[in-house]
């Protein structure tokens, strides 16, 4: 099952490992920098699912739920967010935007795969 | 599914030029800070370096960098939430870490000596910042509690114990069609559960799809699902993005019913959830309570903050190159400017026609090379604002280890140097730094007594200045204490007793091999230890180092260095029959003497009248050893030079005989370092000719008087 995945994050790094777990899973990465960029991506494309990182420069990863969300093709696009701490908090922010779900990094790349099957089908 | 090291290395060595970039951002911001200039956003983009750092170093198994950053993070994250507040004393302890940071970072990558002993005493500092809000207490006795770095490998079925619990583990059971072959229910602990599951409009508004879930039940074990559609209105009154529709599973399984409830994480609070083993036994069935309702709580509400955007960062497009393919390059594009120039030469005495295709065609030619040099060089190039925030570390290190407070401000970030010159300049600039910090800077007692803040001032600036870099080191410290340099040199020997100097002479005499020892360092209220050392260091990069100092007010170094290694644009001259390249950039102007312009001012020195200016002559022959100084200098030549200090002189040559770039070749230390000689080059005839470097011609025949001196000391 061939999904497309749109990862915001403003580490190369992290943008590296993900695409690295999920590319050979078959997935097609694309990726951006930061909530505006993320922004500007999505413009051209429709993912079936985005993965965000939080901690972001110019546009943070609430921020860019939040735009995302206002967007009508992409109100029910599932979106994970990449987040450090598992805690409560965290993630009850993160649902509060509108996210689907999260991922703890550091991540293992199967359960990457796994979530986004799980949340895109 | 696993996969040859290689992606990762290639990531790993990512994600080190990610830190080093990092870090570069942390400790911008963190002087934004010192300097009490800063928003909100750079609190927040310090706290993102090093949430960065953690989060990769998390992925390659870093762990004294993870438990490191962590709790630097948490003292960062208090004060993005205005939980506490940035001091002075608390910014300091952020420059701490962050030098800690980085030598943890060089530690990862490069091995070597294990700084991560320091990180104790470190953190006991951050925690005392946090103070009466101190990390909660688990934090404190188990660091790693609530983020477990984990290596990270692609080898997806090793790490699925090592796992956060936060995801659901949907793979935990075999695949159904296994299932005929196990044990019946009774002996293996299969049970049978009913699940009622009912999603909220917001499940779907985040995204979520009962479908899926439904799915990921299925795969936990035997499932069937029924769907209540007893809610759905009637079509006149759906609103289509409602929930209207329930589940009810019964689920057959040897899962958890904690492993159950995972696959609903997501939707945790946004759906009714009602899960209850079901007894095997019809009798048993009655008897069953219901154990682990799940109510649905408040949807949270909508409060998200997104971040204003600020004015955008710059992204670098870069590619890594390895530099032994870009020396290659220099190197055989420095073999292309010397063939132009044969190609040139030889053209030259073809006897073309001027404006023929072939000259035209040269022309063009000369134009492309020299872009291409230009390109080349500018791969070398560097900011030296890595260089330079490598000094604001020594400054704190070296102002902490003599109780002095130090700021420095540094200008010209930006400006690009080569590689070599910066790799090579970290060493004589701590020199320096070292030196501005510890016999520069006045005691702040001392400071105070004078009428100055207590907080001393150092200055590094770098900036292009006629195709030269300039680096400026200065303090607003005390200046040199000449009578006492005058002494130790006399003292010590390297200057007659009755030797009068001029005040930058005095300055000057810190250069002086030997004229520090360790025994002087402590109680010199001037300069001087090792710069001997650095001025060497500064003229094996082609570069010269002036001193100015003004009494009670501080003291400037000035570096001055070529921009680059590789090429220069040369004047070729003839003197006593000897072809020689003079530094272009030098050269103000040419001048032809007339014997009225010229007046002897002592034996031995003479002027010349340059518009309504005396300029002193140095004869380059003479002064090279060539022959003896010239009695007559009616219709001699001359090059008009700009000496570093602002002076001019008048090298007398015998004739110009073209202006052309010529490829630096370096004399190695095969040949001793001869007074005034630069380097060497290859002309287009394939002729070998010496560069000068007139500065130091000029500076070594400027006082007959100082002849023995330098002569034996200074080069």
């Amino acid at each position: 099952m061939s999904l497309s995945i749109l990862a915001v994050d403003d580490s190369r790094t992290m943008r590296d490992m993900i695409r690295l777990a999920l590319q050979p899973a078959g997935f097609t990465v694309h990726t951006a920098d930061d909530g505006l960029h993320g922004i500007d991506v999505l413009d051209g494309i429709t993912p079936d699912a985005i993965i965000t990182d939080i901690n972001m420069p110019r546009m943070d990863g609430f921020g860019f739920i939040d735009a995302v969300r206002e967007q009508e093709q992409h109100r029910a696009t599932p979106i994970l967010v990449l987040t450090t701490e598992a805690a409560p908090e965290l993630k009850a922010r993160a649902r509060a935007a509108g996210a689907t779900g999260w991922i703890v990094k550091p991540f293992d790349p199967a359960k990457l795969v796994k979530a986004l099957q799980m949340v895109a089908g | 599914m696993s996969f040859e090291t290689d992606p990762m290395a290639e990531i790993r060595a990512s994600f080190f030029v990610e830190c080093e970039e990092l870090l570069e951002a942390l400790q911008d911001s963190l002087q934004i800070m010192d300097d009490g200039a800063e928003d909100s956003e750079t609190i927040n983009v310090v706290f993102r370096a090093v949430h960065s750092i953690k989060g990769g170093a998390g992925a390659f198994g870093l762990d004294a960098l993870v438990r490191f950053a962590h709790r630097f993070e948490t003292v960062l994250d208090a004060l993005r939430t205005d939980r506490m507040q940035a001091d002075a004393a608390a910014v300091k302890v952020f420059f701490q870490c962050a030098d800690h940071l980085s030598d943890l970072v060089r530690h990862s990558r490069d091995g070597g000596s294990d700084p991560a002993e320091q990180s104790g005493a470190l953190l006991a500092r951050l925690d005392a910042l946090l103070g009466t809000e101190a990390a909660p207490a688990e934090d404190i006795a188990e660091p790693e509690i609530d983020f477990q770095p984990m290596g990270l490998t692609l080898d997806l079925a090793a790490l699925d114990d090592a796992l956060p619990a936060d995801l659901p583990p949907l793979n935990a059971l075999p695949p159904l069609c296994d299932l005929a072959d196990l044990p019946p229910p009774e002996a293996d602990g299969l049970k049978t559960y009913r699940l009622h599951f009912t999603p909220d409009t917001k499940l779907y508004e985040t995204g979520n799809e009962p479908f899926l879930l439904l799915r990921a039940l299925e795969e936990l074990g035997a499932a069937q699902i029924t769907c209540d559609t007893t809610r759905l209105p009637k079509q006149q009154d759906l609103i289509p993005e409602h929930s209207y529709l329930s589940w009810t599973v019964k689920l057959e399984t040897d899962a958890e019913e904690a492993k159950i409830l995972s696959v609903f994480d997501f939707v945790e609070g946004l759906c009714s959830l009602d899960l209850q083993p079901i007894a095997v036994t019809p009798d048993a069935a009655s008897a069953s309570a219901p154990r682990t309702p799940k109510t649905p709580t408040a949807p949270p509400s909508p409060s998200a903050a997104p971040a204003t955007a600020k004015a955008p960062t710059p992204i670098k497009n870069v590619v890594r190159v390895d530099l032994d393919r870009i020396e290659r390059l220099v190197n055989l594009v420095g073999e292309l400017v010397i063939n132009q120039a044969m190609l040139s030469q030889s053209l030259e005495t073809a006897n073309l026609p001027p404006h023929g295709d072939a000259m035209n065609g040269l022309e063009e030619f000369q134009r492309l090379t020299r872009d291409i040099q230009d390109s080349v060089m500018m791969l070398r190039a560097q900011p030296v604002k890595s260089l330079f925030q490598r000094m604001s570390r020594i400054i704190r290190e070296a102002s902490t280890a003599v109780n002095k407070e130090v700021r420095l401000h540094t200008e010209g970030d930006a400006t690009e140097v080569d590689k070599t010159v910066i790799e090579r300049l970290a060493d004589p600039l701590t020199h320096m730094i070292r030196n501005a910090v510890d016999h520069g800077l006045e005691t702040p007692a001392d400071r105070i007594a004078a009428g100055k803040p207590a907080e001393g001032q150092v200055k590094l600036s770098a900036s292009h200045r006629s195709g030269r870099v300039i680096i400026e080191v200065s303090d607003d410290g005390a200046g040199i204490n000449r009578p006492r340099v005058l002494q130790i040199a006399i003292d010590k020997g390297l200057i007659p007793a009755d030797a009068q100097l001029s005040d930058s002479e005095i300055d000057n005499l810190l250069f002086l091999p030997g004229f520090s020892t360790a025994g002087s360092v402590s109680d010199l209220s001037g300069r001087g230890v090792g710069m001997d050392v650095v001025r060497t260091a500064i003229q094996a990069l082609g570069g010269r180092i002036t001193i100015t100092s003004v009494p009670g007010s501080g003291t400037c170094f000035s570096i001055s260095l070529p921009l680059t290694l590789a090429v220069l644009d040369g004047m070729v001259i003839d003197t006593a029959g000897e072809t020689l390249v003079v530094p272009l950039n030098l050269v103000v102007e040419t001048l032809t003497f007339q014997a009225q312009d010229v007046s002897m001012i002592r034996p031995g020195q003479h002027v010349v009248r340059v518009r309504g200016a005396f300029v002193p002559i140095v004869d380059l022959a003479a002064e090279l050893g060539y022959r003896a100084p010239q009695n007559s200098y009616d219709g001699a030549v001359a090059l008009l030079i700009a000496h570093e200090n602002g002076n001019r002189a008048a090298l007398l040559i015998d004739n110009i005989l073209d202006q052309r770039q010529v490829v630096i070749k370096g004399l190695d230390d095969g040949f001793s370092r001869a007074a005034g000689i630069a380097a060497a080059t290859i002309l287009g005839d394939g002729q070998i000719a010496l560069i000068l470097d007139p500065s130091d011609i000029i500076t070594n025949a400027a006082q007959p008087l100082q002849k023995p001196l330098r002569a034996g000391a200074l080069t």
